[in-house]
């Protein structure tokens, strides 16, 4: 039959294919080794670009080659006149468009694109913002594309509103889009700034500024009613992405701890000083200044325990017999003079130690996660999202955003259906079950410590909670006794020796193997540790550094089993008369 | 000439509908001799895609009831052999009835047209004549004014009508044969005088639909193709798809309390919804997710399965809001459908979502009719011959087998074969067995603006319409925009679709009553918020049921192809196609992927330019119709810049003669098949 179709058997094929690799490669080793041995002669001319150029269009991830092009272009600039180069800087332009062809993602493209766009004397961005368009509309996580975008916009200054509505369109064809939220969080504080400290939260939505200064990290309550609207279409549509979920819980709460210090303590005995910050620091490197009784003074800070260099807390020794005297009142002063904030303390005649601080409760500290919203916002929040936990009972955002945003109304009313809801958690999200566990000490802790708080007392108990982790140990400077039995605890962080006041210790049933953190606890006394799992004489190394330790407690640890214990830790602890084993 | 056909091959098919043209394509793609011949002037049967003046002819060669020519051959009683009999195929296709025609475009003729005939002032609307006795005077249409339909009395043919438009029309139809004269001549000639303005508010006459025809690509059914329904899948592993494009469609509407909604389908769409609450979207979504697998939560329907969807739904805790969306837009059942067959539907359409769009369907460009010729291309590139006005007389069956040893054609040639699959409506009626076929009732309008005007005009919609009263069917709509090639700028092509219970028209008419105006003339102000209908048609076709063999009275080796059904997708011809194909070649693959053009090695025939594929013209007619069309397909493509189809659609439409395509192979580069994710 005429014309019946024959085909290429594959091995004609290959053999086709092989021969035509082989020639490309043939062509591409051989312009590399031109273009380098031009680089090395320091040949800046149009034949290098045209060398560069064949090897870049095939493998657009050769940085040298773009390094080269660029010293090239850096050359002819000074040489021909703006016409030529702005003529020269677009073909460059049309060249990396075919560049990203080949490869949308490729960094030495991108990179050497925005190098371009600001070198090119009349920069075309409208013509920019359209390839940025472009190549997210294909693919809404090209990062790098994402990153040349913001260079547009800022250059060019596109309103940021045109900016929030790319984002609009982008997340209405897919929210599962990370950058977009994102985006959005970068834009809604430029384009409503809400008022940080204006009392007045209704101010003018309408004046955007769009100064990239005002970085406020806040946005207005109207803008925000509509952003909280948006995201709750994308979590009550799938619950289970959780791009929107994390992108709510950056609008529900931003509020950042004001950089302060938060303490100050004085102790007579030992003429020591506490001090506290909101933050850990390095005491060592910011400056901060001393004055007792209007003298500057030398002192050496060291941070609660030796090896954390940012702490929280930072202890100094005065020169003795500055404070030793127990008649005289002393004036204190600390100059945190980077964040140009300091805490007085006055120690009075008489006394033995006194302290000066802002308290817990009244800095509603632990609700500052999502705290900036009034609570009548929150609470219809906390509505939406019972109302989808109606509906998804087992979605574990749901769960983790309804016990945040009860923190933030009320962690001590909604105590118990915080406990509950984690209890579920652990169930539904098994995986992450320590994460979670970690996540309610760390609330229960702040429970605790509000309630030690409203009570006015120096006694923190905590016991049979499940407590999983220690932390907010900074917020415990002042406690004298601390219950922690019946709980998990698998250690004593060093960052237990942030306790400077501490006196009676109890620990009782709980797994802890480590005593890091009893360190340099100048007026502990008594410790309690029975039912743990302190099994070497070594774990109880760090009580030596606690000189006022009489009492020791270690009944139903492995440790007791051992031969010559006794005589061992009398020698080791030659203070702590009363050893329980 | 047709008469030149070689005495034998492999497989003769008689048809070009979708069926018949995947079973030629696959047998022809493993090395079967295929002849594919279509007694019609033009490729895909009851798939066709038509111009304007295109469907105008078709409707008048329905009239005749599809005869095509009555010169045929009738001393074939020689051809037979000792131990033969002959099975004389029908001549007479019956598919298509109840025929109507309304026309509301204002009669004025067009103002710079300068060549329009000015004698048009009959009022509208014109009814095609030939159906009078078929619908009377319809008592629907109140406007209506029995007068001749236009252009097509006493021109069956399409070559008439271009070439002899002017001399031939009767005294009664000037208003219409005269553009189409001027219709003619500017396709000969050369580019049209002005380009429709698509800013320009203004009525569009009869005459600029008339005029602007060829913009035109009328489906005969209405359907779509699910993005992961078997056509797809099949254009995909054949590489046929390289034939066609695609738009996808753009969203989904439905007909709720008197006015039209978006359907909710996607996760896109779900979340930017703005009339479902927030519980509603979150139950959807759940409902959705679990039609995705609901096989694997039996417990959830077990208890449902002898009872219906409808009342499955109704003890989901779902909103009537949504029950709506997923039964009329989603599974697209009649609430009366059993549970299981509901949750398939369901899960059908769903699984087709996001593989190219937010929307589960796609949509060839330059209409449906595309597809079938598609395949025929590819059946032509691996050899089969095609031969269009050409026509099966008989079969040859062998006494003792009662096998078909043969067929003879319209020229009385003795063509041997060893299989022959053949269109429904040739099948004698004596040979047919079971109940009548049901019908589906079809309307085709042209309006001047989109059901649901949006920010974009060019909406690619699908409209759902439940019910409006208990006992009548759903009407499914789609609404084309003119980047689908297949209306001129400025309007919409309307299809409209339904089981029948009774005539076209009379089916439709509520339906289209309550979403269009259809005023005569310049419409009121009133009425400004409906789109107004400037033309519109309406008939009946024969709805293909599940086919089986044993409802045929027939050789082993006949196969029948039933025609489309009245389903929005399109897996149940492809389904038989395959087994066709298996009955006929049962070790082959089915459409194995095609290789590429560079791959294929020439013998035995020099290099042929393109368009070589046209056959020696037997009539000048015909040379100069082939030509016509191309350049009007061609030039189309070009306007829009769709490089590729013009070149695929002079494959398929090139020749009313016999064309051995072979040489003409896919010179073009291939255009953008619907690729996978």
């Amino acid at each position: 039959m005429h014309g019946r179709v024959k085909l290429k058997s594959t091995a004609q094929q290959e053999e086709e294919k092989r021969k035509e690799k082989e020639k490309k490669l043939k062509i591409y080793l051989t312009t590399r080794d031109a273009c380098f041995n031009k680089r090395k002669e320091g040949v800046l001319d149009e034949e290098a670009l045209q060398l560069s150029q064949q090897l870049l269009a095939s493998n657009p991830d050769f940085a040298t080659l773009w390094n080269y092009r660029r010293e090239i272009l850096l050359y002819l600039e000074t040489v021909r006149s703006e016409d030529e180069v702005q003529r020269l800087y677009e073909e460059e332009l049309n060249f990396l468009e075919t560049c990203l062809k080949m490869n949308p993602k490729s960094y030495g493209s991108w990179h050497h694109r925005g190098w371009v766009s600001s070198r090119l004397p009349r920069p075309d961005w409208a013509r920019e913002l359209g390839l940025c368009d472009r190549y997210l509309y294909h693919d809404d996580r090209n990062f790098h594309c994402w990153d040349y975008r913001r260079l547009v916009v800022k250059m060019s200054g596109v309103p940021i509103e045109q900016e929030l509505q790319f984002t609009d369109r982008l997340i209405g064809s897919n929210f599962s889009n990370y950058s977009s939220w994102h985006y959005r969080s970068t834009l809604l504080p430029l384009l409503a700034p809400g008022s940080a400290e204006s009392s007045s939260p209704q101010r003018e939505c309408s004046s955007p500024t769009s100064s990239p200064q005002m970085h406020s990290h806040r946005v207005c309550e109207e803008r925000l009613l509509k952003e909280y609207e948006l995201v709750q279409n994308a979590f009550f549509t799938d619950p289970n992405d959780q791009s929107a979920w994390f992108y709510y819980r950056w609008l529900l709460g931003r509020a950042e701890r004001e950089e302060m210090i938060s303490c100050v303590y004085v102790s007579r005995e030992g003429e020591r000083v506490v001090v506290a910050f909101s933050r850990p620091v390095n005491a060592l490197s910011v400056g901060f200044l001393l004055v007792v009784d209007g003298q500057p003074l030398q002192v050496d800070w060291r941070s609660a325990h030796s090896c954390v260099r940012h702490s929280p807390v930072w202890i100094c020794e005065l020169p003795p017999g500055t404070i030793s005297d127990t008649s005289n009142e002393h004036n204190l002063t600390v100059t945190w003079t980077e964040k140009r904030t300091h805490r007085d303390c006055a120690l009075y005649s008489g006394r033995a130690e006194s302290w000066c601080r802002d308290s817990a409760t009244d800095l509603e500290l632990f609700r500052s996660e999502l705290s900036v919203e009034k609570s009548s916002v929150l609470q219809s929040e906390l509505q939406s999202c019972t109302q989808l936990l109606e509906l998804e009972p087992q979605n574990k955002w749901c769960l983790l955003t309804i016990i945040l945003l009860m923190r933030a109304l009320d962690p001590l009313a909604y105590e118990k259906e915080t406990l509950a809801h984690f209890q579920i958690l652990k169930e539904v999200d098994s995986m992450r079950s320590s994460y979670y566990s970690d996540l309610c000490s760390k609330f229960m802790i702040e429970n605790t410590i509000l309630k030690m708080e409203y009570a006015e007392v120096r006694v923190f108990s905590l016991c049979d909670k499940s407590l999983s982790t220690l932390c907010h140990l900074d917020q415990l400077l002042l406690v004298t006794h601390i219950n922690l039995s019946s709980n998990q605890l698998l250690r004593l962080p060093p960052q237990f020796a942030m306790l400077q006041c501490l006196e009676v210790l109890q620990a009782d049933n709980n797994i802890i193997e480590d005593l890091e953190g009893l360190r340099h606890l100048p007026r502990l006394e008594e410790v309690s540790l029975r039912n743990n799992r302190l099994s070497r004489l070594s774990d109880l190394r760090p009580l030596t550094t606690c000189p006022k330790l009489t009492r020791l407690d270690l009944r139903g640890n492995p440790i007791a089993q051992a031969t010559s214990i006794r005589s061992e830790l009398a020698d080791m602890l030659p203070s702590a008369t009363d050893l329980l084993l | 000439m047709a008469a030149d056909l070689p005495g034998e091959f492999d497989v003769v098919v008689l048809g070009t509908g979708l069926t018949e043209s995947v079973i030629a394509a696959a047998c022809s793609r493993v090395g079967q001799r295929v002849l594919h011949v279509d007694r019609r002037s033009y490729y895909a049967g009851n798939w066709a895609s038509f111009t304007f003046n295109g469907l105008l002819s078709w409707m008048e060669e329905c009239k005749q009831g599809g005869q095509s020519s009555a010169e045929e051959a009738t001393d074939w009683g020689d051809k037979l052999e000792e131990g033969e009999e002959a099975l004389v195929l029908s001549v007479m296709d019956t598919s298509i009835t109840n025929l109507e025609v309304f026309c509301y475009a204002s009669e004025e003729p067009e103002e710079e047209e300068k060549e329009a005939d000015a004698s048009r002032h009959t009022p509208a609307p014109v009814q095609a004549e030939g159906e009078q006795d078929a619908q009377s005077d319809s008592p629907t249409c109140p406007q209506e004014v029995p007068e001749g339909d236009a252009p097509q009395e006493g021109q069956g043919q399409i070559d008439g009508l271009l070439q002899d438009g002017a001399e031939e029309a009767p005294g009664k139809d000037e208003e219409a044969a005269s553009p189409e004269t001027s219709q003619a001549r500017e396709v000969q000639g050369e580019e049209p005088s002005a380009n429709p303005s698509p800013t320009e508010v203004k009525k569009i006459s009869y005459a600029k639909i008339v005029k602007e025809g060829r913009r035109f690509n009328i489906d005969l059914v209405s359907k779509l193709l699910y993005s992961r329904g078997l056509l797809v899948d099949l254009l995909i592993k054949s590489n046929v798809s390289r034939y066609a494009e695609f738009k996808n469609v753009s969203r989904i509407l439905t007909y709720r309390d008197g006015k039209l909604e978006q359907v909710p389908c996607s996760r896109a769409d779900v979340f930017g919804s703005k009339q479902l609450t927030m519980v509603e979207k979150r139950m959807l979504m759940k409902f959705l997710t679990f039609c995705l697998d609901y096989e694997e939560h039996p417990e959830e329907y077990l208890d449902f399965t002898e009872r219906s969807f409808w009342d499955f739904l109704q003890t989901k805790k779902l909103t009537d809001n949504i029950q709506h969306f997923l039964l009329h837009s989603i599974a697209m059942v009649p609430p009366e459908t059993r549970t299981g067959e509901g949750l398939r539907s369901t899960q059908y359409f769903l699984r087709s979502l996001g593989r190219y769009s937010n929307t589960p369907f796609l949509f060839p460009i330059y209409g449906l009719g595309e597809i079938p010729q598609c395949f025929c291309r590819m059946c032509a590139v691996f050899g089969g011959t095609y031969c269009l006005r050409h026509s099966v007389r008989c079969l040859v069956l062998d006494k003792e087998s009662g096998r078909c040893k043969a067929v003879i054609d319209t020229c009385g040639q003795r063509i041997s074969c060893s299989h022959f699959v053949l269109e429904k409506g040739y099948v004698p009626e004596e040979r047919r067995k079971g109940a009548a076929c049901r019908q589906i009732s079809r309307g085709v309008l042209i309006t001047d603006r989109s059901l649901l005007p949006s920010e974009t005009e060019q909406q690619l919609s699908l409209i759902t319409v439940p019910p409006l009263e208990p006992g009548a069917a759903a009407v499914r709509i789609t609404e084309l925009c003119s980047s689908t090639m297949t209306c001129m700028p400025g309007t919409y092509l309307v299809h409209l679709t339904c089981l029948a219970s009774g005539s076209a028209h009379a089916d439709l008419a509520p339906v289209v009553s309550r979403l269009f105006t259809e005023t005569p003339g310049d419409t009121g102000a009133a009425d400004a918020e409906r789109p107004a209908v400037l033309w519109a048609l309406y008939f009946n076709m024969r709805n293909a049921t599940v086919p089986s063999t044993a409802s045929y009275d027939l050789p082993a080796n006949v196969h029948v192809c039933p025609g489309p059904d009245g389903l929005l997708g399109n897996d149940h011809s492809i389904r038989l196609a395959e087994e066709v194909f298996h009955r006929i070649v049962p070790d082959e693959e089915f459409c194995p992927p095609a290789p590429n053009p560079e791959d294929i090695i020439f013998e035995g025939v020099g290099p042929q330019g393109e368009g070589a594929g046209i056959g020696e013209p037997s009539q000048g007619e015909d040379a100069a119709e082939a030509g016509q069309e191309d350049d009007v397909k061609t030039e189309a493509a070009k306007d829009e810049s769709l490089e590729n189809a013009g070149s695929g659609e002079a494959a398929g439409q090139e020749s009313g003669v016999e064309a051995q395509e072979a040489a003409a192979l896919p010179s073009a580069p291939p255009p953008t098949p619907p690729t996978d994710e």
